[in-house]
């Protein structure tokens, strides 16, 4: 009846996991209670869960992203506990516990903070930036968010039922097969990773169709912010790249729960196959999770040199050359495979070739900065610090890129090193000033930057601290993944790095205190006027948040930077008159999205336990659900254009009291509004 | 004042389809897919010769089915084309009447299908003997569920252009679902011609 679920499955194994799941468990019932108590459960509904508002969703994304970083960075700081005590002794984690803390540490980060946090960026910035009302499928987005939430929930539901995987984040056979790993762990890992890719599917379907077919009148492809063109390639990069792990994790479940054998050992398996599968989805992966970053950080680094962007068209080639290179590159993960060496000598080249286009990124970004009247926010801050520390990153990376240093240093903490060294600068620090950058536009109000600032701080020297000694450890021969070692020179070491991530903690508390003292000081930190930047893209030219419908006439963009241009041409309001005005349509709420989301997670969580009647009724419920969607009609909501026109008139009035003399015309009341 | 002006009155609808984005959002998944079926061709490809103590593409695969089955496949093709020309007409009954051929047509390829399976389980040719069955099960198989997901659409679809006013939304997605039986079609002609062909030819 229930599979292979049974009361074993709980976690008693470790007092480290019971915590961990009585955490969970506690954290579920509080939010429980906290909603019943303060009578907000229809608020919640209504408000956010069926929203199909692309800003709204954005933020869903972000909140499920900061929630698992919050997860996977506890799991950081519990390896880096044990690794520093476990000299010559077992520490304090169990092996098998220690073994799983790094596999979801990994998943988590790439699957469920990365990935959600840059799609609620995109989210929540694309439409504004390109002058759209919302992404070009409103209910295929909340379809894309829940199915991410499913996969999250999968991942938390795995610290209290049974036990996730112990394979490692990429999950390789043998060690995941049946043999090796009979357990549900891999099964765990392979699905939520399944949920999570169709999600993020969907969006990058999502977001090519509005980049493509919902640009405002004018905004030529380049003309887009850089954002825009990043979220393009990534997108794109998505949805080619993200079959081939759909179909790594597919067949691997297949060879476990139906003894099919394409990554056996026996009977004409072929496991190199799943690590060429896997890697031909991961070193797209890896600009899937940088892209965006990188987009912000030109929007950024631009805005706080208030100048315009050193190199666009370079910047916007740079990109899509990296989106091509970005396949050409993936064997270069297991230069040991044995391949012969002119294949480990193209790879080689290749992986080297694909650090011309980042490069002239980078010099692009500093002949930005170079004679830029520099703002040092938070935001700049993340930028500059991205700058310097990702350069290191690149450069250790160039040096992989070469098959005999790689086999000299395979499967060592060098690698581990060098790939947080790209990640936590390149993609984590992106979203982090996007974060900050774009908090006023999606909420209302600015982050408080001085708790900010120190967030920023304790990040980049915790960061320093955590991995530049892995480098080191790595070239005295450490391997990745260890729960003990007896080798002495090691442990000052480790002991450094835990030190960086208890910095890295501190930093994370400053995060959150920011959060809680902006909310707290929310009405001085309003951001009245919808451009507390001085930016330069047209998010900047609505209010923060902006309405329903974003735009309610269509800006018609005559350039670049056009919400700057047209502040220095002194037309950043305009009125374009009643008769500009007419009735729109937005989509009205749906609960459609969130049921098959949990009917995806029952199915899920079915098959992982291999409840066949439970997983059968998942899937008919979430066949059925999208069939009744397409039945539905009346699906949107007019809004009228006097309403419209009443709305815009009134935020100029507002924009004109705000500014007196009508300075406004010439973006002074970015400058007017800020302290 | 002319800085800015009001775009094409068909980008104030969210719901419906002029300007394309629907279809076009399509394509784009279509290309995903394909994406998808171009690493099952890769990874059968690379299982072929993991045939382990099973039999090889020569003694396993035959064409007693799959030679009907791309018949059947290849007609509904056609039938879809019909019921697409029928919509572009507002012939609702002739509409109805060619997507039921094509989705009686998509249910005999399922059903040959699934006794060419049959028979070679019964042969004892399960994807559980060697990589190279499982490889072929899976790609096959993947094409099979495609088709499977296909007719459940498909009969939605007969229901919303047998009952409905043939409105936009409903249009689009006709116009949508030929696109994925045609796409199906052209993955079948590979796998026909890479698997079949070349495992009983070659």
């Amino acid at each position: 009846m229930w599979g292979r679920l049974s009361a074993d499955a709980l976690p008693v194994y470790s007092i480290v996991a019971a915590a961990a799941a009585g955490i969970a468990v506690l954290g579920v019932l509080a939010v429980i209670v906290l909603l019943t108590v303060t009578h907000r459960w229809t608020w919640l509904w209504r408000e956010w869960l069926t929203s199909l508002n692309h800003r709204r969703i954005g933020i869903m994304y972000v909140i499920v992203a900061l929630v698992m970083l919050l997860r996977a960075f506890i799991e950081a700081l519990l390896i880096r506990v044990q690794q520093a005590i476990a000299y010559d002794s077992g520490g304090f984690l169990p092996t098998e516990h220690f073994a799983q803390l790094f596999t979801t540490h990994g998943s988590i980060m790439i699957f469920f903070v990365l990935m959600p946090f840059l799609t609620g960026m995109i989210n929540v910035v694309l439409p504004l930036q390109i002058g759209a009302r919302d992404l070009a499928f409103p209910w295929l987005n909340a379809i894309g968010l829940w199915l991410t939430t499913a996969g999250a929930a999968l991942v938390m539901t795995s610290l209290v039922l049974g036990r996730f995987s112990t394979g490692g984040w990429s999950g390789y056979p043998n060690y995941t097969g049946a043999i090796v790993s009979p357990g549900v762990g891999p099964d765990y890992w392979i699905w939520a990773l399944t949920l999570a890719g169709i999600g993020s599917t969907v969006a990058g379907i999502n977001f090519i169709a509005t980049i493509w077919k919902l640009r405002a009148p004018g905004m030529t492809l380049m003309r887009m912010p850089l954002f825009c063109w990043t979220a393009l390639c990534t997108s794109l990069l998505i949805v080619f790249a993200f079959p081939a792990l759909t179909v790594a994790t597919s067949l691997l479940w297949l060879d476990r729960t139906f003894g099919f054998h394409f990554f056996t050992q026996t009977d004409g398996g072929n496991m190199m196959q799943f690590v060429n599968l896997f890697w031909l989805w991961g070193h797209p992966e890896v600009y899937i999770l940088i892209l965006p970053a990188f987009g912000a950080f030109s929007e950024v680094i631009a805005t706080f040199s208030q100048k315009k962007v050193f190199g666009y068209a370079s910047l916007v080639f740079a990109t899509m050359a990296i989106g091509v290179l970005s396949f050409t590159v993936w064997l270069h993960h297991f230069f040991t495979m044995g391949a012969s060496p002119n294949v480990n000598a193209f790879f080689g080249i290749m992986t080297m070739v694909i650090a011309v286009p980042t490069g002239v990124k980078v010099y692009d970004w500093l002949f930005t900065l170079y004679r830029g009247r520099l703002r040092f926010d938070t935001p700049m801050l993340y930028a500059i610090g991205f700058l310097v520390t990702f350069v290191i990153g690149g450069v250790t990376g160039v040096l992989l890129a070469i098959p005999p240093v790689d086999y000299t240093v395979h499967n060592s903490v060098f690698l581990i090193a060098h790939f947080h060294n790209m990640l936590i600068p390149g993609s984590l620090f992106g979203m982090f000033a996007a974060f900050n950058f774009w908090f006023p536009k999606a909420v209302g109000f600015r982050l408080d930057d001085a708790w900010g600032r120190r967030g920023f701080w304790f990040w980049l020297t915790g960061f320093y601290a955590a991995f530049m000694p892995l480098y080191l450890l790595g070239m005295m021969g450490m391997s990745r993944r260890l729960e003990r070692y007896s080798h002495p020179g090691w442990q000052p070491w480790l002991v450094l790095a835990a030190f960086g991530v208890v910095l890295i903690a501190a930093g994370v508390v400053c995060q959150v205190i920011q959060l809680y003292v902006s909310w707290r000081d929310r009405e001085a930190l309003r951001d009245a006027t919808g451009d507390p930047w001085d930016g330069r893209a047209l998010e900047w030219s609505v209010a923060s948040p902006p309405p329903e419908w974003n735009f309610a006439v269509r800006p018609r963009v005559r350039s670049r930077d056009a919400f700057h241009e047209s502040k220095v041409e002194g037309l950043a309001y305009p009125d374009p008159g009643r008769d500009a005005y007419r009735d729109i349509f937005v989509p009205r709420n749906s609960g459609l999205a969130v049921a098959i989301g949990w009917a995806a997670y029952v199915l899920a969580f079915a098959a992982v336990w291999r409840i066949g009647w439970l997983a059968a009724l998942g899937l008919a419920a979430s066949v059925l659900l999208v069939i009744w969607r397409s039945f539905q009609t009346g699906t949107t909501e007019r809004i009228p254009a006097q309403t419209l026109y009443d709305y815009d008139r009134g935020r100029r009035e507002a924009l004109m009291r705000l500014v007196p003399g009508g300075e406004i015309m010439h973006g002074a009341a970015a400058s007017g509004a800020r302290p | 004042m002319t800085a800015v002006g009001s775009a094409a009155p068909s980008m104030d609808r969210v719901d419906d389809d002029e300007n394309g984005k629907s279809a076009f959002g399509f394509w784009v998944f279509l290309m995903s897919d394909a994406a998808l079926f171009a690493v099952l061709f890769a990874t059968y490809a690379v299982m072929m010769r993991g045939t382990g103590s099973g039999p090889g593409p020569a003694e396993a695969i035959g064409l007693k089915y799959a030679f009907p089955e791309t018949l059947v496949l290849l007609t509904s093709t056609l039938t879809m084309g019909f019921a697409a020309m029928a919509l572009h007409a507002d012939a609702r009954r002739s509409l109805v009447v060619w997507l039921g051929a094509t989705l009686v047509l998509g249910a005999v390829f399922l059903a040959l299908e699934a006794a060419e399976f049959h028979g070679m389980a019964a042969k004892g040719d399960t994807p559980q003997v060697s990589g190279f069955l499982s490889g072929f099960f899976a790609l096959v198989g993947a094409h099979g569920l495609h088709v499977t997901a296909g007719m459940v659409w498909g009969l939605a679809m007969l229901v919303q252009g047998a009952t409905s006013d043939l409105s936009a939304p409903v249009r689009s997605r006709l116009g949508r679902f030929a696109l994925y039986w045609h796409f199906l079609d052209l993955i079948w002609v590979g796998i026909f011609s890479i698997v079949y062909l070349r495992g009983t030819l070659g």
